[in-house]
């Protein structure tokens, strides 16, 4: 696509690492501050698809394998039931953390933190094959 | 006339809005109607910051002033950007519109007034979530607590309708390329290096 336009690849290069970090930042500190799952994971998904932009989708598809995206979106959603499940078999009900660890609120953390992780996976990855899907169609 | 200088950031963010709809209305040329629709996020989502909404205009920033403009130009870009001729007025399509929006905004009239602190919805749940949710979960951003524990069913089928309509979409568009790992090996076809249009 944009094989010589220099400037536009420099600043991607000195974009995407902060990006991705932003990313996993509000992945992680949405306990504490705006952002979760949901807006971490279309944070990765704009990294990717920047690089996808500027270099072209043959590297992006060497970055991210479209086996690899499409596993990893149902992945998130199965981590996210599974925690449900997980609750289920140490004797609580469906999604509630309370029973995950030894006292509830602890419990609460860790299953926050999972599903927020399922999601973000999930997000991600259907954002990144929705790009693929557009952009691999008809160029 | 008004004093609080909120209120008039209030109405420039709200004038720029309607602005930028109509604009999106009048445009008959799709490349700069999807950017228009990327600032109309964008105000949007200042407009969530000045409610103090951060999550949800995060969200929109992101979503709305981001990928949404990205996967517009995307289509564009395989549908081409000139908005099909309307040869004529359709009358029935407008009184139906005019008709919802009236009674839409009719039925504004019995609701509490914005940002009423004592309006239902701020006393069904809401208090319980404010005044338990550090002793319960122990977050200080009550919008997570509410989104992934108290409300978990709710996330986790929003997470099942994102996947599912992304895979939707990879079928229905994704064609080759996308699919190839997961299909039967049937003959020694490699998967072609440029995907092939859609038939």
């Amino acid at each position: 696509m944009m094989r010589r336009n220099s400037i536009l690849r420099t600043t991607a290069k000195i974009l995407i690492p902060p990006i991705l970090l932003f990313a996993l930042y509000v992945q992680f500190h949405g306990d504490y501050g705006p952002g979760g799952g949901f807006q971490a994971g279309v944070l990765f998904a704009v990294a990717l698809i920047l690089y996808g932009l500027i270099y072209g989708l043959e590297a992006l598809r060497a970055v991210v394998p479209p086996a690899l995206v499409l596993s990893l979106a149902a992945l998130g959603v199965l981590i996210y039931a599974g925690v449900g499940v997980a609750a289920l078999l140490a004797g609580g009900s469906f999604l509630d953390y309370g029973v995950l660890a030894h006292d509830r609120v602890h419990g609460q953390h860790l299953g926050i933190l999972l599903v927020e992780l399922g999601v973000g996976m999930t997000v991600c990855s259907v954002m990144v094959a929705l790009f693929l899907s557009f952009a691999g169609r008809g160029r | 006339m008004i004093d609080d200088p909120g209120l008039w950031i209030d109405i420039a963010m709200f004038a720029c809005l309607a602005a930028t709809a109509l604009a999106m209305l009048k445009g008959r040329d799709l490349f700069p109607v999807a950017m228009l629709s990327g600032i109309f996020s964008l105000l949007s989502a200042g407009i969530f910051t000045l409610l103090d909404a951060v999550d949800v205009a995060f969200t929109e920033a992101s979503v709305g002033a981001g990928i949404t403009t990205v996967l517009f130009l995307g289509t564009i870009s395989l549908v081409g950007n000139r908005e099909k001729p309307v040869r004529r007025a359709n009358w029935p399509a407008l009184v139906t519109v005019l008709l919802t929006g009236a009674m839409l905004i009719w039925a504004t009239l019995d609701m509490p007034a914005f940002g009423d602190p004592a309006a239902p919805i701020h006393h069904h749940v809401a208090d319980h979530y404010i005044a338990e949710s550090g002793r319960e979960i122990g977050m200080p951003n009550i919008v997570t607590s509410v989104l992934a524990s108290y409300r978990g069913f709710d996330t986790l089928g929003e997470t099942t309708v994102i996947f599912t309509a992304g895979m939707a979409v990879v079928v229905l568009l994704g064609g080759a390329p996308l699919l190839a790992p997961f299909r039967r090996k049937r003959k020694e076809a490699p998967p072609p290096k440029t995907a092939p249009g859609g038939e």
